[in-house]
């Protein structure tokens, strides 16, 4: 660790000029941050860097000779062809159904779908749960204990859980007193995964937003109702901008974690491509099964490429980059109406 | 009274014990609709539990032929499952994540919200960037990584530790920044006017306002932590197994009959230790969640 | 802390030349007479059944005692744990139950050992058609644990007697109609389980998936669209019910079980849970026969383990002794007592044992005939291609003409 300066020192630093004082604000910084960092390094860091440099070597060859497998070499971007251009050795369009090239496209719609679909209605259910979890309810610690359920059974489990209660002879069906396929059907089973998630997920983001409603202090409200503002006045004036920041950065992380949504459709539906709901993520695993991990590499790039755009559009148009918002400039104009 | 100065007022810890009227019956029967939400689809997993084996597809919404067959297959060590040790792995893995995940949430985020200092966005974008690589693809580099002899890792907690920090790093700094960020600051530039040195003023002044939310922050490390299974299905062994391996590895007696009834079971127990460490911190996480709330 | 950043720059190039430098060892420089203490690695849901095959060799060999470590249950992430540690090198499980498909991509990768020269074993007695699933290019690569073939249950209390070709199953549908129930049920799910169908069907009607160097693809010749048209249409007709391509075999099984099915296809552990599950509504009122083609036995696909012994042991030796132990007849009747199917065809005929388990003659009878999927380098692509394309084609979204010749492209394509 670098040595971090003294508090003392600190405190002189402090009543010191600007100029001293951003220095030592800078130390202090990186020396809060490196640990931080070195995990990201490791964990994230180097993986990137691997499957960088992987994406631009051929995956091993068999010698038809010897029936061994031997190496690839350079490849080149004839990876990140194979993918974008279905090129399956026969110039552009040449992958047959059946082959995980011929899956990219409608790997990245099911992706966007479940994305705006979940995200969507998570974030609808969410705040209105927060809204309610946030009254003073006669059994409030009964709601709140109820919420993190879902979200406390393993991804795993819920699968499972979402698998049998969509059988054919599941109570699904039985309480509908009908024979749906839920598990083979196109359609239907794509619902089955966004049901299965947005009951999962839904109090992650109710939680997220509940602690920005938190935020916002009663006096306003009490001051835009003497001021005469409706019920929905106050919702789009006060609330919505206030717990803005909040929302956002729980839209933002649920945006992410749903372009990367492997586990609920792997396990409902399996995970070697070819079913109506492979994400982008299980064309990742499909391809490595198949041995083909320089493949797969270009193919987990190209996928952290997109989700950066998302994440790029959504930072810099939709504002949800909580994090920019300087201390100063941050406050909503709401705050006028409080004094 | 600006809204500053309104959040400064420490908020009561205990929520007033009048229920305002505004508590409609919309409210109450929206209350009545989450719980149901929430509770159904886990309900049917304790009833399914709790059902013979052959009666498991049975739809009667109540429990029936109730039997505690289910949670002694999930719990029996005969068939080399150790499910108590899976889940006191899961416990160590998920509390040592989040303390460290949420200490350094708060420092990174500190530094973020309060310090100057050049590439400041460099690092936001590192923290965002780090949450967007697909999952699926770390697993292989992380496995070579890990098992290469100078690392020797695989096997060992931190193993599964450090890569859940990275995943829940993101979470925690983002949201712990937005707070920060809301923070009055010019109360802690008084502190340490009347002498205190940052970290006084900080534990003092600052900490108690975010508490809320250093809360909520743990929850949800917590929970991701606990649920994370694609990179513990290869980086960990028998004897370092979470529960979540340990429930995927559950086989019946031939390969082509999923155990069901075992695995809601299990499901079941794996539950149960969140619902308690909510019940048990209800306290402290209901004072966190509306400290931002003023008297009324 | 700066030497842990030095840590990570040297472990980078330690796991760079991991994964850049794949190749494996051959038989040449490996000491093919070392001995000692050994692990076995194999899926949790069979490891149970080894048990007594590795006490009795513990006893017996103290100084080379054999340790289970069970993978996962399910067979994808079970082969991910092998190859991760097969890339990184490691002999840490010298012994290996490999699913039969996997054989040939082990073998292709030199990360396993040829069994030749001192690691030679005795196939005599083995069933034909299992040491051809452990063999690739011509050498033996792994020594054959168990097998399993695919039998057809039928409902005696509706048809006295199995039907004895395909034209013969179909034309006794409408008894199944009459009784309401389904006529056959199979596993027509998109997943593995419809690449066994497929290629049962393409075996049965005379054709093969790929040809003799086990890589050309061969699914568009007249007795492959030939057999992936009898079942297309049969599953129009309605004679293989039409949720039957939502099954895997769990579904197959609770609908014999429940009484829903006449026929159906499955594995023989469906002829215990029958007979002993007391959900099964069945009873006594059933029996198997091989599968049917168009002129009479099918010719099912072939399951089972095959044990490999990994190119990085330390102990090939014990290795190769260990996995010749568990084909001994001892062992092979045991594992006949856990419906884990033997591969020594001497076990099948144990007057003993089949009066135990009334199975084991038509077992062998469709064991004589049952062919190994492709043994392949590329089997999970080819697998796919078949899997997409023959649901495709079966479920009637593509024309059989069309859907056969994609498979044959999508498999050139997962080969190349």
């Amino acid at each position: 660790m670098t040595q971090a300066p003294s508090e003392t020192e600190a405190v002189v630093l402090t009543t010191g000029t600007p100029d001293r004082r951003r220095r030592d604000d800078g130390r202090w910084a990186w020396a809060l941050i490196a640990p931080t960092l070195l995990i990201l390094a490791i964990v994230i860091g180097y993986p990137i860097v691997q499957a960088v440099r992987l994406a631009f070597q051929a995956d091993e060859q068999l010698d038809p000779a010897t029936g061994f497998f031997e190496e690839g070499g350079f490849a080149g971007g004839s990876n990140f062809v194979h993918w974008l251009m279905q090129d399956c050795g026969g110039g552009a369009g040449s992958c047959p159904p059946g082959t995980l090239g011929s899956e990219f496209w409608s790997a990245i719609g099911v992706t966007f779908f479940f994305t705006i679909v979940t995200v969507t209605l998570e974030v609808a259910l969410g705040f209105w749960f927060a809204t309610i979890m946030g009254k003073n309810l006669w059994g409030r610690s009964v709601i709140r204990a109820s919420v993190l359920v879902p979200w406390a059974i393993p991804t795993a489990v819920t699968a499972k859980l979402w698998y049998f209660m969509f059988a054919d002879n599941g109570i699904v069906n039985s309480v509908l007193g009908q024979q749906i396929p839920w598990m083979t059907g196109v359609w239907e089973s794509r619902f089955a995964v966004i049901v299965a998630d947005v009951w999962k997920t839904t109090p992650f983001v109710a939680l997220l937003i509940l602690a920005g409603l938190q935020m916002i202090p009663k006096d306003v409200y009490e001051a835009a109702r003497m001021d005469g503002a409706s019920r929905w006045q106050q919702f789009t004036r006060i609330t919505l901008p206030l717990v803005r920041p909040a929302l956002m950065v729980a839209i933002l992380f649920r945006v992410l974690d749903a372009l990367r949504m492997y586990d609920l459709p792997a396990i409902m539906q399996g995970a070697s491509g070819g079913s109506p709901t492979t994400t982008m993520s299980i064309l990742v695993t499909a391809d490595m099964r198949q041995g083909n991990f320089n493949s797969a590499s270009a193919l987990s790039t190209l996928v952290f490429l997109v989700i950066f755009l998302v994440a790029f559009v959504m930072v810099k148009f939709l504002g949800a980059n909580a994090v920019d918002q300087t201390r100063a400039g941050a406050r909503p104009a709401t705050k006028e109406k409080t004094s | 009274m600006t809204a500053t100065s309104a959040r400064n007022e420490r908020a009561t810890v205990h929520p007033p014990r009048r229920y305002r009227s505004e508590n409609g019956w919309g409210t109450r029967l929206g209350a009545v609709v989450i719980v149901l939400f929430c509770l159904l689809p886990f309900y049917w997993m304790v009833v399914v539990a709790f059902r013979e084996t052959a009666h498991t597809f049975d739809t009667t919404p109540w429990p029936t032929f109730v039997t505690l067959d289910n949670f002694t297959a999930a719990l029996s060590t005969s068939a080399g499952n150790d499910f108590l040790a899976a889940i006191r792995n899961s416990l160590l893995i998920s509390l040592c994540t989040t303390l460290v995940a949420v200490l350094l949430g708060i420092s990174v985020a500190y530094a973020l919200a309060r310090l100057e200092f050049r590439g400041k966005n460099v690092v936001t974008g590192i923290v965002l960037g780090a949450s967007m690589f697909p999952g699926v693809a770390l697993v292989t580099p992380l496995f070579q990584l890990f098992s290469a002899p100078e690392v020797g890792w695989i096997g060992t907690y931190q193993a599964l530790i450090v890569p859940n920090i990275s995943f829940a790093l993101p979470l925690t700094i983002y949201t712990l920044t937005s707070f920060l960020n809301d923070m009055p600051w010019e109360l802690e530039e008084a502190a340490r006017m009347d002498g205190a040195t940052r970290g006084q003023a900080f534990r003092k002044v600052i900490l108690p306002l975010a508490l809320p939310a250093v809360f909520t922050t743990a929850i949800l490390a917590f929970i991701a932590s606990w649920n994370e299974y694609l990179l513990a299905s290869q980086l960990s062994n028998r004897r370092t197994e979470p529960v979540t391996v340990a429930i995927a590895r559950f086989a019946g007696d031939n390969p082509y009959i999923q155990p069901y009834a075992t695995i809601m079971a299990a499901g079941t127990l794996v539950t149960i230790p969140l619902v308690v460490v909510v019940l048990i911190f209800q306290r402290p996480i209901v004072a966190g969640l509306t400290a931002g709330g003023v008297k009324s | 802390m700066m030497r842990s950043t030095k840590r990570i720059a040297v472990l980078a190039l330690v796991a760079a030349v991991a994964l850049t430098g794949c190749a494996g060892r051959s038989a040449s420089d490996v000491d093919t007479t070392a001995r000692g203490p050994i692990t076995m690695a194999m899926g949790s849901n069979d490891a149970g059944k080894l048990a007594p095959v590795i006490e009795a060799w513990n006893a017996a060999h103290p100084d080379e005692t054999v340790t289970m470590f069970e993978l996962p249950k399910d067979a994808d992430p079970a082969r991910d744990t092998l190859v991760q540690s097969l890339q990184a090198r490691s002999g840490d499980y010298d012994v290996m139950a490999l699913d039969v498909v996997w054989t040939g991509e082990f073998a292709a990768h030199r990360w396993i050992l040829p069994l030749e020269g001192d690691l030679a074993i005795d196939t005599s007695g083995l069933l034909p058609a299992t040491v051809d699933s452990a063999t690739y290019r011509e050498t033996l690569y792994a020594a054959p644990m168990n097998t399993n073939a695919q039998l057809l249950f039928y409902r005696t209390d509706l048809v006295p007697t199995a039907p004895a070709t395909w034209q013969d199953l179909l034309a006794s549908c409408p008894t199944a109609r009459a009784a309401d129930v389904d006529c056959l049920d199979l596993q027509l799910k998109s997943y593995e389980g419809i690449t066994v169908q497929a290629t049962q069907a393409i075996n049965s009607w005379g054709g093969s998936a790929v040809g003799p160097d086990g890589l050309t693809p061969t699914v568009t010749t007249p007795q492959a669209t030939a057999a992936i048209q009898a079942v297309t249409d049969a599953y129009a007709d309605g004679d293989i019910a039409g949720r039957s391509s939502g099954f895997t075999e769990e579904e197959t099984n609770l609908a014999f079980l429940a009484g829903e099915t006449m026929y159906a296809y499955n594995w023989p552990y469906m002829f215990d849970t029958a007979k002993t599950e007391p959900t099964s509504t069945v009873g006594d009122d059933f029996a198997v026969a091989p599968i049917v083609g168009p002129d009479g036995v099918g010719a099912s696909t072939l399951g089972g383990y095959n044990n490999a012994i990994n190119a990085y042991s330390e102990y090939p030796a014990t290795a190769r002794d260990f996995v010749a132990f568990v084909q001994n007849e001892d062992n092979q009747r045991a594992f006949a007592d856990q419906s884990f199917p033997p591969v020594l065809a001497s076990v099948y005929d144990d007057p003993e044992l089949v009066a135990q388990y009334p199975y084991l003659p038509v077992l062998k009878d469709a064991l004589e005939h049952a062919q190994p999927r492709p043994v392949t380098p590329f089997y999970s692509g080819v697998s796919k291609a078949i899997q997409d394309n023959a649901y495709a084609a079966i479920t009637g979204a593509r024309p059989v003409d069309q859907a056969l010749a994609d498979m044959q492209a999508a498999m050139t394509a997962a080969a190349s």
